[in-house]
């Protein structure tokens, strides 16, 4: 099959195609049927929590695998509109049976998890993008390792969790997990099969409604490694949470100057402060000729809201679909709260919000 | 650690599909003059509204039916192109070998008008889907999408029929218009306008590619080298496939049949690619050609308004009437009016548009143009062969004395104003 695709693939082939790919004309016999894109099935959909649930997906042979820790961009069609956003994958690399699943925390304002949660139908077709983002394990994984996740950000490292138990890792794993409460935790009862192994020391912090007895509460502080028994200098540590989390972990790490050990990741874009003192200037649409007042919204939503329809995909600065020209002025980045200022640089509008006055190539 | 793949090109979405854009002018005191002798400022003013309020029903009324319809008609135009080919691999059982030519012209309109032209215009961007895609989108004939998207979306939707800017009027080629100046060489309107009918996907790119525009200096020599790239890049691609790979393919054949079926196969794809230059050029020719059809002069479409913008396509546009399967093979440019007061709405919506925007025609007393094509191209035809002849007024000559001295006098007021 593999060969078979590699030359559907090849550019010879292309050439009795174009302008178009084998895909476009493949598509019309089946849609799983495809030399490049990546599409999946919907096999089941498991309810994790009241606002959690994962998907479990078979892709077809264009899927190329994965590694622990990376996301991949996810689009269901509704009403024909097909809408993507990217999620982590939670499983293990070592499923036998072809299938993968990805875990998502329904968010109130967030359509496509509302959607997976809600009304997400076995065999639904799902387009989906090969597997992507650099958090992920080495391929040698070292004797010491810290995984550190809050909330819903325990899916990536929930999947380095799973495939570590399935190869047997034989070093010292350390996962320290923060939710809100026992019934708000995700994978809880596989959590506790997994606690129960010897390669892996596991503390899971409730924030709300601590255990009974527990023996750490509240949120990351650096105790809480001392507790544990982590000098952050020699640990190669990954933490994916909320921005709140990441930025203690970040500065913890900053103060022992142990920050090459550390990898981050967000699982969501924090939601911007629009606050009127801070929103000032003027966003200008240049091709379009349109000006509005910066609401302190990101780039995108202003744009939105301007009644232009830019492109995006993912909306939280991963897929790249909505990077843009920015003629001139000031964005800063709403996860990094790093500011760009160079005339004529390419920006992603999902995660930029104005800094004053702007002009942008829309 | 491995880098994330490279940042793409940078996106515009205002490209592709840009919307009414109304001309200013240097004066901005002066109002626009158009459409004044039907109705007043007021009236425009509401004429607009009104028209913006049928875009906006639509455009929130989008969705499954419409995804569900471009999809079919993608299927159909793959399935025609398939069999279409298949079947002209058997030239020596002549109904097949016909049907096939028949199938692959089809396959060609279909991409070229109702998927290309419409996608291409982002009729389709809102589903999100990257194969109707307008960004993404390439079309079955020699021109390059990306030229073609700025000189029509743009440049001809939205400057229609303004002598000067439109380059759409007579494609620098023809006298289609009683108020573009003559030059010897309009003597040829017919002749040349049957030369381009049969070359037409040529005539589109070469259009595209915009010679005179680098050579009169509005265009910068990396503009245009790149333009020719572009075109060099499709043409090669085009022709390989049509003219080289497909016939090469049926040398395999040769053995079992005879010598001459590759030639058979490679004219197969001519007369495919003719035939669907035919049916386009006189679609298309139909849309603003026919006599009736106004044309504006800068002067007067400077600092229009919305409304005189709307009034401007409409009195610059012909719809040609006809049955359903005949406006999906036309891209529903049938309804030329519509398309060009919303080019950006899913033309199969431009039927139920059109309803509206015969009514408000009716309201204002405005001139709503359409026909048969029979007499939509006749018209076209008249107007040609009657435009070719040298008219009596020395300044309608474009290379009288008189033409040049009032060019040059023209050329000495600019230079005089810019230097104070």
């Amino acid at each position: 099959m593999a060969v078979v695709r590699k030359v559907l693939a090849s550019n010879f082939i292309g050439r009795f195609t174009t302008p178009h790919t084998v895909d476009h004309y493949l598509d019309q016999i089946h849609p799983m049927l495809a030399v490049r894109h990546v599409r999946a099935r919907v096999v089941e959909v498991i309810h994790e929590t009241g606002h959690a649930s994962t998907v479990v997906l078979k892709p077809n042979g264009t899927w190329t695998g994965f590694k622990p820790g990376q996301h991949v961009q996810f689009g269901v069609e509704v009403e024909g509109k097909r809408r993507v956003r990217v999620f982590s994958v939670s499983s293990s690399t070592q499923r036998k049976d072809g299938k993968f699943s990805v875990s998502v925390k329904a968010h109130p304002d967030g359509y496509v998890s509302q959607f997976l949660h809600n009304d997400m139908l076995p065999k639904t077709l799902v387009f989906l993008s090969q597997a992507e983002g650099d958090f992920t394990l080495p391929d040698k994984v070292p004797d010491d390792l810290l995984l550190v996740s809050g909330g819903s950000g325990i899916t990536p490292v929930m999947s380095m969790l799973r495939t570590l138990r399935d190869t047997g890792h034989q070093g010292q794993v350390t996962f320290l997990h923060y939710a809100k409460s026992a019934s708000d935790e995700m994978f809880h009862d596989e959590l506790d099969k997994i606690a129960a192994l010897p390669f892996v020391q596991m503390m899971r912090i409730y924030t709300r409604e601590p255990a009974e007895g527990a023996e750490l509460e509240g949120r990351f502080v650096i105790d809480h490694l001392k507790h544990l028994g982590i000098d952050p200098v020699n640990t190669l540590t990954y933490v994916c949470g909320p921005a709140g989390l990441i930025a203690s972990v970040r500065d913890t790490y900053t103060e022992l100057g142990a920050t090459s050990q550390l990898m981050l990741e967000y699982f969501k874009v924090p939601s911007v402060d629009v606050n009127a003192a801070d929103a000032t200037g003027t966003l200008t649409f240049d091709d379009s000729s349109i000006e509005a007042d910066n609401s302190g919204a990101t780039i995108l939503e202003q744009a939105e809201a301007a009644g232009l329809t830019p492109a995006y995909g993912c909306r939280m600065g991963v897929c790249n679909t909505c990077a843009i020209k920015k003629n001139h002025g000031a964005v800063r980045h709403v996860v990094s709260g790093q500011v760009a200022a160079n005339t004529d640089e390419t920006i992603k509008i999902c995660v930029h919000v104005p800094v004053g006055n702007v002009s942008i190539a829309l | 650690m491995a880098k994330k793949r490279a940042p793409i090109q940078p996106l515009s979405a205002s490209n592709h599909n840009e919307g009414p854009k109304h001309l200013v002018g240097d004066d901005t005191e002066k109002r626009a003059t158009i459409g004044l002798d039907l109705m007043t400022y007021e009236q425009l003013e509401d004429f607009g509204d009104e028209l913006d309020a049928v875009r906006q029903r639509v455009l929130d009324d989008l969705g499954q039916a419409d995804a569900d319809y471009i999809r079919r008609v993608i299927r159909v135009q793959r399935a025609a192109e398939v069999v279409g080919r298949i079947a002209i691999f058997f030239p020596f059982f002549w109904p097949v070998f016909l049907v096939g030519i028949l199938l692959l012209a089809v396959a060609k309109i279909l991409d070229n008008m109702e998927i290309g032209h419409n996608v291409m215009h982002g009729q389709y961007d809102w589903m999100n889907d990257p194969m109707v895609d307008a960004r993404k989108f390439e079309w079955d004939n020699v021109a390059p999408a990306e030229d073609w998207k700025h000189g029509h979306n743009f440049v001809h939707h939205t400057y229609t029929n303004i002598h000067g800017m439109d380059r759409d009027i007579g494609y620098n080629m023809f006298r289609i218009d009683k108020d573009q100046p003559w030059y010897p060489s309009h003597r040829f309107n017919l002749p040349l306008a049957f030369f381009l009918m049969m070359l037409f996907e040529w005539g589109v790119m070469y259009h595209g590619v915009e010679l005179d525009e680098y050579l009169a200096g509005r265009m910068s020599k990396a503009e245009f080298k790149a333009r020719k790239k572009r075109a060099m890049v499709k043409i090669r691609r085009q022709v390989a496939k049509d003219y080289l790979l497909y016939p090469v393919l049926a040398i395999a054949l040769v053995p079992f049949t005879s010598w001459w079926v590759p030639l058979a196969v490679l004219g197969g794809n001519v007369v495919a690619n003719i035939l669907r230059n035919i049916w386009t050029f006189n679609i298309i020719f139909c849309g603003h050609f026919p006599a009736e059809v106004a044309t504006f002069q800068e002067e007067d479409a400077q600092n229009e308004t919305h409304g005189q913008w709307y009034l401007r396509q409409i009195m610059g546009s012909a719809n040609i009437s006809g049955h359903r399967p005949f406006h999906i093979l036309t891209g529903y440019l049938s309804y030329q009016v519509e398309h060009h007061l919303f080019p950006d709405i899913p033309a199969r919506r431009y039927p139920e548009v059109a309803k509206d925007v015969r009514r408000l025609c009716d309201t204002y007393g405005l001139p709503y143009n359409s026909g048969r094509l029979s007499k939509q191209l006749f018209s076209v035809a008249s107007q040609l062969a009657k435009l070719a002849a040298k008219p009596d007024d020395p300044y309608m000559v474009g290379n009288s004395p008189e033409s040049k001295a009032r060019r040059r006098a023209k050329r000495e007021a600019a230079a005089l104003a810019a230097q104070s």
